[in-house]
């Protein structure tokens, strides 16, 4: 069964700017359904403290939990944001991210669901009823009470496969009518004939009947599918419906008047207004204003940069301190944003469209099976000397017995068990044919700032700065929002530290916070402002009086960095770091990991460039990546994985997303996905092995409906029960 | 064999019953969260008496 994807792969950096209407029918409903990923949910004690803490909650009517699919839905009165919702379960402890609870595709996905799971039970209701009838016919049961059985049976199997079998005879009627060959037109075609057959036999008083045969093999076939498209359906709505977390609109400045349009209606030469926290919507110059700019998604680079009028910014970074008016230069198809999206649409078409083992497989297999029924047909129709009863009857036991009820469980059977083990550790697996590229992988390539650190400062010298020294920074630290000021205040009050009483504290957009204590001048902020002299590392300077040092920082590592690293170095992956940072800070990172191989300063189109090389050099690359200028790369990359935290443009580009915080499922999900892939293999030449046994039974003209239905049975179940062997 | 004038509608009703037990199961959302219902049993929230409904859940 083919789905469509949900998200246009071709430009996933455009996902980043969904049109103006969709935001404008975002109208806050008057008792709303909100939806929360929530992915560290595991036990009965989370269900019953997220529900009891939420019935708790002000503005909630009720909540529930979904362990499944890790998902609080809260239904909520009007005024009730996710935001407020995440930001009480990160009290909890759970970390959570906001869901598109408007999308139609996942009421979409739960309708389909449930109508593969409908056709699943029915055909499985019908299996076991015909089964009752088949045992005692095969017990011996002769004449009339046989024709009575068969024709009981016949009419339970007829409006089955007429319910259950649509999916396949839809799907085979599709690629007919395209000209194709898969594997749902030689099963339709079995299915078809098979009934109209055995049928025929019934009502001459024949011996033998298929009708549980044709039932069993939709059953099964139709577990397959089904398996195929829960693992689909859980990676699709957690990945795809995390909300996009910045809002492309920009304000306008017109004749002194705001006024909120869309990024697409700007055109070169209007002014906006970028406030502080706010993402720059278009490429343009400053014109008015003074602040720091965070570049990290585009560039990688961790330490905040200055802006001021006459300084250039582009699209996507973040305005920190002050309020920035920024004159478009380039707006629409010519910003760097823009730009980076033809560069992904470039890195996609040039990665080949995979073929699965399962592919592969079943377009071998797929021709064989109406070939091998048509020469038994042949063959006995001329050995018998025209006897058509006959002939036709073999053709039918070998076209039932060929057809592939293994080989359609074979690989859903092990990717359903093998994903839903990674959503366990926390990481979703987007794209169905991701899990077989990974076990290719040999190097594995990771961004650094958002990725193996995460992208926020921690301070590093503390402990050289005691008494009234760190209050007086605590307290200017806390009047600003710069991102050095907000780690510097945590860290500080996690110590214990209390802020002194310092007066007139104002913010000087883009240098720093100043004020006065006990009669003298108190600054926090760049070197050259304060007065001290600007260290080689990330640091905020405190000037007291005259008096001046330095807070260094450095970025926090993410939780499971070191491992991962580690971990795939022992796989005997070969492990590389490419970042947009300077050079310093790279060569740190790398260093603190163990990774020998670095490069720094790149640009998007450098490290799609690196993979290319390594593509050339006949190597599979795993990019791990969270930023804009990732986006090239993951698409470029043979897999891809982002962090949940990534930009949503990010997320999208890449095959797995880690639902949590920490790295550590990404060594699991290389391992796993070997073992899985020997799994697949052993379970297709198990199908195969079925085959060669049984279908020469079945063409010399032995083959009995007994014989099908537990050839079936027996091969479907030991593949599933090889699956579920996957640790 | 008179025995199976009654014996075959009695299995093909039998089955039938189990056909519409799914049904009804299945239209009830009992297999949206499986995980999640493993877990439940051991929450002694609603031991002593049922879940009040909301509104909305009853709709389904």
């Amino acid at each position: 069964m083919s789905l469509a994807p949900a998200r246009p792969s071709a430009c996933p950096a455009c996902d980043a700017a969904p049109a103006a209407e969709a935001l404008a029918a975002r109208v806050p409903l008057p008792g709303a359904k909100l939806l929360v990923s929530v992915p560290a949910v595991h036990c009965a004690g989370c269900i019953a403290t997220i529900e009891q803490d939420m019935a708790r909650m002000e503005g909630v009517n009720s909540a529930r939990l979904n362990l499944t699919l890790k998902r609080l839905s809260v239904d909520a009165k009007a005024g009730l944001e996710a935001q407020d919702i995440i930001a009480r379960l990160e009290r909890l402890g759970y970390e959570a991210h906001e869901m598109d609870a408007g999308t139609i595709s996942m009421t979409e996905t739960d309708r389909q669901g449930r109508d593969l799971l409908m056709r699943v039970g029915v055909s499985g209701f019908a299996m076991m009823n015909i089964m009752l009838l088949s045992v005692a016919v095969w017990a011996g049961a002769e004449g009339p009470t046989r024709d009575l059985f068969h024709l009981i049976s016949a009419l339970i199997a007829i409006p089955t496969v007429a319910f259950a079998g649509q999916p396949f005879f839809r799907n085979a009627w599709k690629a007919l009518r395209a000209g194709r060959m898969d594997m749902d037109g030689p099963i339709s075609f079995a299915i078809i004939l098979t009934l109209f057959i055995s049928l025929y036999e019934s009502l001459l008083s024949g011996e033998h009947a298929y009708f549980e045969a044709v039932v069993m093999l939709i059953f099964f076939l139709l577990v397959g599918r089904y398996l195929d498209f829960r693992a689909r359906a859980v990676a699709r709505s957690a990945a795809q419906e995390l909300a996009a977390l910045e809002v492309p609109r920009a304000i306008r400045l017109q004749e002194r008047r705001e006024s909120v349009v869309t990024v697409t209606d700007l055109s070169v030469g209007d002014v906006v207004l970028v406030r502080p926290g706010g993402r720059v919507p278009v490429d343009g110059v400053v014109i008015g204003g003074q602040s720091e700019i965070d570049r990290s998604l585009l560039t990688g680079e961790t330490l905040p940069v200055f802006a001021a009028p006459g300084h250039n910014v582009s699209a996507g970074e973040v305005n920190l301190t002050g309020p920035l008016q920024v004159r478009v230069t380039a707006a629409g198809k010519d910003s760097s944003l823009h730009r980076m999206a033809d560069l992904v649409a470039n890195a996609e078409s040039a990665r080949m469209r995979y073929t699965t083992i399962a592919e592969r497989a079943a377009s071998a297999y797929a021709p064989t099976i109406p070939i091998l029924s048509l020469a038994a047909f042949v063959v006995w129709y001329w050995i018998s000397g025209g006897d058509l009863r006959l002939s036709m009857n073999i053709a039918v036991a070998s076209l039932i017995i060929t057809c592939p009820c293994a080989l359609g469980l074979a690989v859903p059977a092990v990717v359903t068990s093998a994903s839903g083990k990674l959503f366990r550790k926390g990481l979703l697996i987007k794209d169905g044919t991701a899990l077989e590229r990974l076990a290719e992988v040999d190097t594995v390539i990771f961004d650094k700032t958002g990725t193996l650190t995460m992208g926020t400062p921690a301070p590093t010298n503390l402990d050289q700065h005691q008494g009234e020294a760190s209050r007086v920074a605590l307290a200017l630290a806390e009047a600003s929002s710069h991102p050095l000021a907000t780690a510097l205040a945590r860290a500080l009050r996690d110590r214990g530290v209390e802020p002194a009483p310092v007066e007139e504290i104002t913010e000087q957009a883009g240098y720093g916070v100043e004020g006065m204590w006990q009669g003298t001048r108190v600054r926090l902020g760049r070197a050259p402002w304060v007065g001290a002299e600007a260290r080689n590392v990330t640091a905020a300077y405190l000037a007291i009086g005259e008096d001046t040092r330095a807070f260094t920082f450095a970025d926090q590592l993410r939780s499971g960095a070191a491992e991962v690293v580690r971990a795939l170095q022992e796989q005997g992956k070969s492990v590389r770091l490419i970042s947009g940072d300077v050079p310093g800070a790279v060569r740190d990172l790398a260093a603190r990991l163990g990774i020998p191989d670095w490069q720094a300063e790149a640009l998007p189109q450098d490290k799609a460039q690196a993979i290319a090389d390594l593509h050339e050099q006949g190597h599979k690359v795993l990019m791990v990546g969270d930023g804009l200028n990732d986006t090239v790369a993951l698409s470029a990359a043979h897999v891809s994985i982002s962090p949940a935290s990534a930009l949503d443009a990010a997320r999208a580009a890449s095959d797995m997303v880690l639902l949590g915080r920490d790295l550590s499922p990404v060594a699991d999900a290389v391992r796993m996905s070997k073992t899985a892939l020997q799994r697949i293999r052993e379970n297709l030449w198990q199908s195969g092995i079925y085959n060669a046994i049984f279908v020469p039974i079945a063409l010399f003209g032995f083959a009995t409906p007994l014989w099908a239905a537990f050839v079936m049975s027996i091969s479907s179940i030991s593949v599933t029960l090889n699956a579920l062997r996957l640790k | 064999m008179e025995v199976l004038v009654i014996l075959i509608p009695a299995s093909l009703f039998l089955g039938l019953l189990g056909l519409v037990a799914f049904v009804w199961t299945l239209r009830k959302g009992m297999y949206d969260d499986p995980d999640g219902d493993s877990q439940r049993i051991l929450d002694s929230r609603y031991d002593d008496k049922p879940k009040p409904v909301a509104p909305e859940d009853q709709s389904r």
